[in-house]
Parts: C-alpha cells; structure tokens; sequence
C-alpha cells in the first residue's frame, strides 16, 4: 500500500500577539516578546510567578451563539483559528460537510475556568442549581475538537489527543497518518490551550516555572540562556490544515509545506525528568519515519521551555544526532509557553520562516548555560534557506514528539 | 409585580442570555421556531427566569408546555399570583 503525500494548505492562530498568523509571524520577526505581568497570579497564595503570555481581548460574537454558547475560551480560541486557515486553504461548505474532512483538535484538561466556576458554586452550595447546560461541552476532553467541527459541520474523524504540551504536535502526527494512510482527504490539526493559575501551578509546584522575572517579564522565558529559571506559560491556539498532496493539487490549492515525518514515544524512565536518550530515540524515531538522514535536515525546532532540566537533556540529544551542525532555536522565548497550543503555533512560524528563507533565534538567548552550549544556537535572524526542519514537543508525563517537515518543491 | 413588569423582565432575561433582537420578542413568538431556542436553551431559560424571579421553578409541570413569549409571561404571572 502506498503511502500518499501530505501537504499543509492552511493556517490559523490565535496567540498572544493577537489574532491571525501575520499577528505572530510579524511580532516573532520584530523580536517582540509577549509575556506581560500577569495581575491575577499575584493573588494566588504560594504562587511565586506573576508573568505570562496572554490572548488581547478578542471580539468572540463573531461565531454564532448557538455555537460559541458551548465554547470556552479555548474552543472559541480553536474555532477563530480554524476559521482563519479554512479561509486561507480556500476550503468550502461543500468540502467540510464530507467525512473525508476530519478534526484533530487537543488541549491539556477542558476548560479549567469553567472547571472553577463549577466548582466555585458546588463547593460554596453543595448545589448544581444554577449550573447551565453548556457546562460539560467545555469541559469534556475533546472540547475543542467537536466545538469546531460541530460549528463548521465538518462531519469526518474528530479526536482530540490529550499529551499536554505535546498535544498539538501529535495531533498534526496523527493527521498526517490519517491522510498518509488515506482515511482521510483533509484534517484540521492542532492545540488550544486557555490560561489559568492552575496552569501555572503546575509548573511552579514542580519547580519549573520562571520567578524571577517578574517585574521584568519580557526578559523570560529564557531557552538555554545561562539565567533561565524556568517556563513561562501563555494561551492560544495553532491549527494547520493537512490535506493529501493530490487534493491539493487538484484544486489549485497554495501549498506551505509537507509533512514527512512524525513520531510519538514514551519516556517510561521518569515521569517529569526528561532523558537525553528518549528524546534522541524520538528524533530518529521521526528521521526514520521521514526517510531522511540526520544531514539532510537543516534546522531544529526545540521544544525548550527554559527549565533547568529540559533545555539540557533536549540539547544533548539533538547534539548526538546533528552535532553542533543544524541550527536550533526555540519560540519560547517569544510567547511563553503555551502548552497545548504551542505545537501548531511553533509550527505555523516555522512554516512562515521556511517560506521566506529566514531563521528566527531564540528571544532571550544571551549566553548559553554550559550544560546548553553544545549544539548550533541562532542568537540573532539568519537569512537562511531551510528545506527541511525537525520539530519537537515534549510534555509531562513522558511524551516525546517529533516532526519532520519540508520545504514543497 | 405588574403584567407589564414580568413583560420586560422575561425580556430582558431572555435577550441578554440568548442573545435576542427585541423586536422579535412578541408575545406570539415561539420559542423554538421563531426565536431559535433549543432544548439546552430551555434548560437555560428556567435557570435564568429562577434567577430573575428569585423561586424555583424548574419542576414545574406547567413549564414543559410553554411554547410561546405569551405562554411564558402567562405562567409566571400565573406563578406571581400564587404566591401573593
């Protein structure tokens, strides 16, 4: 059986700069940060960081009451993506009522503000009186997935994957074999993930969170940086559309990239601490998958969240495969780390750097920890071709994500 | 409470939780096929009415068969009324 080409034909993201892609894209390539002081963390007790990375003010009326009554901000975030990369892939009504058109949307936990507000009245009352019924459609695991494919009747695979800060980079995996395997003719992939203290929490309970820049926001995350200190998390939403090779080139459809190779492992060694090794065995795990040998890729995406322990243990295994020879940055720096959403939003700008022969750095790399220094760091914009790139996401828990990408020709 | 004041509380209520066009709130107007509700709206509607209305009514009997703005302004009247 032969396997079919993936293509990526679309693009959507709602982030911290603001809605749209070129939102990002332009703010990533000014060298923007997007991390700010964030008031409502100062007021959680024991919370030690106040700085991150949130969505401005969006106009969400613009999606229909029926379908935004169900929504969270992570499903409203979700669909106005989605929107803006069916838009931008030029796919109709026609082609989304099709079950051959699927949905692969995923986030950490369904919607935690709204998990607090029915907590908040069911601790305080012991009631669920006054609970209304969109509650368990923001809550549900794959909220995002069937918010967006209810409200843009798309009617083939929806499945919402659930690897907290891998979640969105295995979601495009998993289209990509959906469509490779030829299940399915057009998937739209991605992550969404809304911004909470419970997020945070996460993060500084476990000693990974960035505290002490918190009357300098802008100056964190620092990916590899000697100073980094820990993670600072953000909210949003990336969605890429993947559609096989063949149906694009059938409707003229402009085409961003391909996917080539993915792979998903397990770290079974701890279930926080990243192993070099497991991150190596992903990698080319994701090479194999691709077909290609580690010289032939021309850039690494990193996952680097700025914590001690993961920027280390991630440099030391792209070092064992590509030495100090490929480019590597990580988008952290930028927008703080958006968990679920960071996936497709890194690929999205990924997609636009290839695009336009640029390579952006990693924002806030000044000088790299010894234990980082081994491996090729972009410190400033290089004019630089990238025909294929190696993207990795990894998440608590143990999931390692890798996927390969190239350039269309 | 006077007729004309549960008129414009029901309204007021339903045009802020469903989002509605005042001019198409008419007594006449049915819920359901002019007015776009659905059943997950009708739960919503009883938890909103109970609010505005401080008492309970979502087991009541004669609420499952309101179907029109008038139906609706009629039972809590009828509802007002009972209680004194």
């Amino acid at each position: 059986m032969s396997l079919k080409r993936v293509a990526i034909t679309g693009m959507g993201a709602v982030s911290p700069y603001g809605i749209g892609v070129e939102a990002l894209y332009q703010s990533m390539k000014l060298g923007r940060s997007a991390v700010t002081r964030y008031p409502a963390l100062e007021a959680v007790k024991g919370l030690r960081c106040h700085i991150a990375g949130a969505v401005p003010e969006l106009d969400a009326k613009q999606i229909p009451r029926k379908h935004r009554r169900s929504m969270s901000r992570m499903s409203i975030f979700s669909m106005l993506a989605s929107m803006e990369a069916l838009d931008m892939a030029g796919i109709t009504p026609e082609m989304r009522q099709n079950t051959q058109t699927g949905v692969i949307i995923g986030t950490t936990v369904g919607s935690p503000q709204t998990q607090q507000d029915f907590f908040a009245e069911f601790l305080q009352e012991y009631s669920i009186e006054q609970v209304k019924s969109s509650l368990f459609f923001k809550i549900m695991g794959h909220t995002c997935a069937a918010n967006v494919a209810l409200a843009l009747g798309i009617s083939g695979r929806v499945m919402a994957p659930s690897a907290a800060c891998a979640t969105g980079v295995q979601a495009v995996g998993l289209g990509y074999e959906a469509i490779a395997l030829g299940q399915q003719r057009i998937v739209l992939c991605g992550g969404s993930e809304e911004l909470h203290p419970l997020t945070v929490a996460i993060f500084d309970i476990v000693n990974a969170a960035s505290t002490g820049y918190n009357f300098d926001p802008a100056r964190s995350p620092r990916p590899f940086d000697k100073d980094r200190d820990g993670t600072v998390c953000s909210e949003g939403c990336g969605i890429i559309i993947l559609e096989s090779l063949e149906s694009a080139l059938d409707r003229g459809a402009s085409i961003f990239g391909e996917i080539i190779g993915f792979a998903s492992t397990l770290d079974t060694t701890n279930i926080s601490k990243p192993d070099p090794a497991s991150i190596e065995r992903c990698m080319s795990l994701a090479l194999d998958n691709a077909g290609i040998r580690p010289d032939q890729v021309e850039y690494v995406n990193a996952h680097a969240t700025a914590t001690l322990l993961g920027d280390s243990a991630e440099c030391l295994a792209i070092e064992r495969i590509f030495g100090n020879r490929v480019p590597v940055s990580s988008f952290k720096g930028h927008f703080g780390h958006s968990l679920a959403g960071s996936g497709a939003l890194e690929t999205i700008v990924l997609l636009r750097m290839m695009e336009e022969n640029l390579c952006l750095p990693t924002l806030n790399l000044e000088q790299p920890g010894a234990d980082c220094d081994m491996v090729g760091h972009v410190m400033q914009p290089q004019s630089r071709s990238i025909n294929t790139a190696i993207k990795n996401n990894f998440a608590l828990g143990g999931i390692n994500v890798s996927l390969v990408l190239r350039k269309y020709a | 409470m006077t007729q004309q004041e549960i008129i414009e509380i029901v309204n007021n209520s339903l045009a802020e939780e469903f989002e509605l066009e005042p001019e198409d709130m008419k007594p006449e107007a049915h819920l359901y096929k002019d007015l776009g509700l659905d059943s997950l709206d009708a739960v919503d509607l009883v938890i909103v009415l109970e609010q505005a209305f401080s008492r309970k009514l979502r087991d009541e009997k004669a609420i499952q068969k309101i179907q029109t703005l008038g139906d609706l302004y009629a039972f809590i009247e009828e509802k007002q009324k009972e209680m004194g």
